[in-house]
């Protein structure tokens, strides 16, 4: 008889302690009462109905789409910044668990939950992208078209999902306290990392690949065949600067979570990332003149895009370059994380020349796309999403410290 | 017993090798568009000097594909307020005829039926992740909406930029496209609907060998009237439908900037990195891990020995 209330006293405790951060239903509402969530109330009170607009009203009144313009911000934007910036886990992932590197091995859940969400949310937003969202397992479960680099990109994106999944697990399970759960997905992390090396190498690169068939709607200047190279490498740079940033940030706003704060441990290892980030960026500068030697486009640099290109490479990828390494031999952490800002801007502004601002050159202005506000906002919101999801998991799972019962990941 | 097996492991290796180049080989055939492909398709050779811009092949091909906003034959035959602008397909119209200047005689403009080319190796099918195209033996490339997700690379990806989306279609929208008119072509006898309503006969059909023959026998019988060049014949691989006209074709609306590489040869070397990618990674991760994990043993060692010497002494 009294087993009843019992039951329902323990489950009440676990909502409490897991979902509400141990404060009362009342105490947590209360608690989310703050400055950053009345922002994010407003954005979602304009972003959900728009999203709900265009998902019954279709893509021609709620985009600025046309026969000529297929592709937005939907795609250059959300997709194709979004998996750029994501490449985080992987790099980190490459650098504490294959190359052995132990120092860096905090900022790895970190960079896993961002590549994660990153992830999510890029395929989220696509979906409001296509014609028939209802239709996105097609391409895994109907019919196989294996000659487009899009079948490609849809395949690694999904198991490379999987595997930042199961990289994340472990945080999962020891928040939920399934010690031998737990255990298994310790030691897939090893494997995953691998499988999502391979994954991630060829889709960022497939993603750039995406334009190869277009020769005769991209500038010759974005145009070459070294895109796959262009854009793995800017993902790895992108990566490594959104970890600085990330690292940076996080430490600073959930820097009550951890017990052991070293604030000198963090700014060692932000070097570290500049002076990778820095190297990472010479050879993406390089890998660009290449290119354009290879394709014999310097004609080109004394147009209006010509000037769009060198305003990319030199401020956008040279200068950072040499900024970073300054920022290392002098061990300014605040200058390396203020230029890991301006790189990812870069890596944005190099998407979008490649998708919208490149793309159709040819056309006359009043042929050429710009994005609906509807795009924008409903752009906005998605992000917003991903980081009040982001913060919910933060606040929750042991991401940025070590689970005082668990010892730290060997496999 | 030993040696035999290895020889016998070399010799596996060296097959598996040549079967492997024979596989490279005949796909490289196949990108560079040489091919015979597919040696009876039909094609359309489109005379510009012919036509005299009455849009009847406009009307014809929304009457049998049933495409919505239809209006009278006669309607389209006086509007000519069309012309005034420079239009491309949309989502319920296959072709249009567009209007150019005539350098040459001003009295007399040149008018342009333009819809999809149907290449010979299609960017669209190649961009498409769930193969909704497809390159039939009788010519057509056609499309299947029940397999579209919407991505809309195959607009992305067409050099010509024929294919149209169904914007306005909320819950079911379809890729439009010239279809070829593939359910008559592909029974005997049958003709595209707009090719068969032409009243000057500016359109041929038939085997596109035969066109290409007819297209050059025309440049050369009739001198000054053409220019020397078939548009389609030889652009991006290679068109089904096809091109003459009395100036450049960059005049008339057509790129002429394309080159004659297939478009799907473009992603082909990307693609073919997929397997050994696959196979080089791993090995390279697992090497440079096992060198971490030693060299962490060795150290461990190390400092176990000096911990014990020390307790020993």
């Amino acid at each position: 008889m009294d087993s009843a209330p019992a039951t329902m006293k323990l489950e009440d405790s676990w909502v409490q302690e897991k979902l509400f951060l141990g404060m009362t239903w009342r105490e947590y509402v209360r608690s989310n009462f703050t400055k950053f969530n009345a922002v994010v109330a407003v954005i979602l009170l304009v972003g959900i109905p728009v999203i709900i607009y265009r998902l019954v009203y279709g893509l021609g009144p709620s985009t600025n789409l046309s026969d000529n313009n297929p592709w937005g911000i939907w795609i250059g934007f959300d997709m194709l910044c979004g998996v750029a910036l994501a490449a985080g886990g992987f790099v980190i992932g490459t650098a504490v668990h294959i190359f052995g590197m132990k120092e860096y091995g905090f900022l790895f859940r970190p960079a896993v939950l961002t590549g994660f969400l990153g992830y999510l949310f890029a395929i989220i937003a696509l979906t409001f992208d296509l014609g028939r969202y209802y239709r996105l397992p097609y391409p895994m479960v109907v019919s196989w078209g294996v000659s487009s680099v899009l079948f490609l990109v849809a395949w690694h994106v999904a198991l490379y999902l999987s595997c930042q999944f199961v990289e994340w697990c472990p945080a999962i399970f020891e928040w939920l306290n399934m010690k031998k759960a737990r255990k298994i997905f310790i030691q897939a992390t090893l494997g995953a990392t691998i499988f999502g090396v391979c994954l991630s190498m060829l889709h960022q690169s497939a993603l750039g690949s995406i334009f190869l068939l277009m020769p005769e709607k991209l500038h010759p200047l974005w145009y070459s065949e070294y895109i796959p190279l262009w854009f793995f490498m800017s993902a790895v740079v992108g990566g490594i600067a959104m970890t600085i940033i990330e690292s940076g940030a996080s430490h600073r706003i959930f820097s009550h979570q951890i017990k052991r704060h070293d604030p000198e441990h963090l700014n060692r290892v932000t070097l570290g990332l500049g002076k990778a980030a820095s190297v990472a960026l010479f050879a993406y500068f390089f890998m660009k003149i290449i290119g354009l030697a290879h394709g014999n486009n310097w004609a080109y640099l004394n147009t209006p895009y010509g000037y769009l290109y060198l305003f990319e490479v030199l401020g956008f990828v040279f200068i950072p370059a040499m900024i970073f390494m300054y920022a290392v031999q002098n061990e300014l952490v605040g200058l390396v994380r203020g230029c890991a800002i301006v790189t990812v801007v870069g890596i944005i502004l190099n998407r979008l020349d490649h998708s919208i601002i490149a793309f159709n050159w040819h056309l006359p202005l009043q042929d050429r796309y710009y994005p609906h506000w509807m795009e924008v906002v409903l752009t906005i919101t998605v992000v917003t999403i991903g980081v009040l999801t982001f913060q919910w998991i933060m606040n929750r799972m042991p991401i940025l410290y070590e689970h005082p019962d668990y010892e730290p990941e060997h496999h | 017993m030993k040696d035999a097996s290895r020889r016998n492991f070399i010799k596996v290796l060296a097959g598996l090798g040549f079967s492997a180049t024979l596989g490279r080989a005949s796909l490289a055939r196949a990108d560079s568009g040489q091919l015979p492909g597919y040696p009876n398709q039909y094609g359309v050779l489109v005379d510009t000097t012919v036509c005299i811009g009455c849009r009847r092949c406009e009307w014809a091909c929304k009457e049998w594909n049933k495409l919505p906003n239809q209006k009278t034959l006669k309607e389209y035959e006086k509007d000519q307020n069309v012309f005034l602008t420079n239009r491309r397909t949309h989502a319920d119209i296959y072709t249009v005829v567009n209007r150019f200047e005539n350098p040459r005689d001003s009295s007399r403009p040149i008018y342009v039926k333009k819809q999809c080319m149907h290449c010979y190796e299609p960017g669209c099918a190649s961009s498409c992740f769930v193969k909704a195209f497809t390159k039939r033996p009788q010519g057509a490339v056609t499309y299947d909406a029940s397999l579209c997700v919407g991505c809309r690379y195959c607009m992305a990806a067409c050099p010509f930029d024929m294919p149209a989306y169904q914007y306005d279609n909320p819950w079911t929208p379809e890729v439009t496209k010239c279809t070829f008119c593939f359910d008559r072509i592909s029974k005997e006898g049958g003709i595209p609907a707009c090719v068969s309503i032409c009243p000057v006969e500016t359109m041929t059909f038939g085997r596109r060998t035969d066109l290409i023959d007819l297209a050059h026998k025309k440049i050369r019988d009739n001198p000054g009237r053409y220019v020397n060049h078939v548009y389609g014949e030889k652009e991006i691989g290679g068109t089904s439908w096809l091109y003459l006209s009395a100036v450049p074709f960059d005049k008339i609306g057509f790129r002429t900037d394309l080159g004659t590489v297939p478009i799907p040869t473009l992603s082909k070397p990307f693609l073919s990195l997929v397997s050994p990618v696959f196979i080089v990674i791993p090995a390279l991760a697992m090497g440079l891990y096992s060198f971490k994990k030693r060299r962490d043993q060795l150290e461990q060692d190390e400092i176990k020995k000096a911990l014990e010497k020390k307790e020993g002494k």
